[in-house]
């Protein structure tokens, strides 16, 4: 394979960026949570990258730890917009403002 | 051939994580992210970590996705689908912040000035588990031995995490009696 590593951290790069873009952009919590989970793709994608063309396998273990902690993230999280649903009838951000004020 | 593939993968990855972030409806976005996610598999076996590409499908496409559709679908959020060009402020905020980060991303990593490039090295097939640091191998024996090795304490705490975070799902979601 000729693709280089800058190659494979662009496309990392990018992933973070829609990411962000989708963070920034939205109002439906649910959305901005899957935002977040691109982030994370997009970092382990380099992590992987990285320990492929450096010739470790740290990046790999790293990853493989990632995916755990996002795993039991995803879970507590999906739990705690379920508890907000059910006391303000509502995932919106926008309607979601108590503390601003 | 494996260049074409990187290409094809990538290009799916992005544009699928594109359509998830402005696709109106969650359910649809959701589906997006899955092909997200499986593409990203994808270049992680054309980076020959196939363990890592398995886990990938298992745990983010399979698990992680299927919780997330679940909720989608038990909350009914798609009710309520808010136009997202409404709010001017907050597209020209996210478009500059996004078109940003993309030049700063093209600027180092594309380009004629970009990072120095460095070879493909060579894989072993078969880890021996010798020597100070831990050589990449395609195996997924090599995860297990740094696992119990260098990685044990990480481990550990990965353990008490999920357990944490399944003692503090259950706090979360429990009914809460009527005289508390």
């Amino acid at each position: 394979m000729t693709v280089g590593l800058n190659a494979f951290i662009l496309v990392a790069g990018l992933l973070f960026a829609i990411g962000m873009f989708g963070v920034i952009l939205r109002k439906n919590t649910l959305v901005i949570y899957m935002s977040l989970e691109l982030m994370l793709n997009g970092v382990i994608l380099a992590l992987v990258a990285f320990s492929r063309y450096n010739g470790t396998m740290d990046g790999n273990l790293f990853v493989f730890f990632i995916i755990t902690v996002a795993a039991a993230e995803v879970a507590l999280g999906l739990a705690i917009i379920v508890a907000l649903f059910r006391l303000r009838q509502s995932v919106m951000v926008d309607q979601l403002t108590s503390l601003s004020r | 051939m494996t260049d074409t593939l990187f290409y094809v993968f990538a290009a799916i990855t992005l544009i699928s994580a594109l359509l998830m972030v402005v696709s109106p409806n969650a359910v649809n976005g959701a589906i997006c992210m899955i092909i997200c996610f499986v593409t990203t598999a994808a270049l992680f076996v054309l980076l020959e970590a196939y363990f890592l590409a398995v886990i990938q499908v298992l745990v983010y496409a399979g698990a992680v996705m299927v919780l997330f559709l679940f909720i989608i679908m038990l909350l009914d959020v798609n009710k309520d689908t808010s136009d997202l060009l409404k709010d001017k402020m907050t597209l020209g905020a996210s478009i500059t912040g996004f078109t940003l980060l993309v030049i700063l991303t093209l600027s180092v990593f594309a380009g004629g000035q970009h990072l120095p490039e460095t070879a493909l090295l060579p894989v072993m097939e078969n880890p021996t588990g010798e020597g100070v640091g831990i050589p990449f191998t395609t195996s997924a024996k090599s995860f297990g031995y740094s696992l119990f090795t260098k990685y044990m304490l990480p481990f550990q705490v990965t353990g008490f995490l999920l357990l944490a975070a399944m003692i503090g799902v259950i706090v979360v979601s429990k009914k809460h009696s009527e005289n508390s």
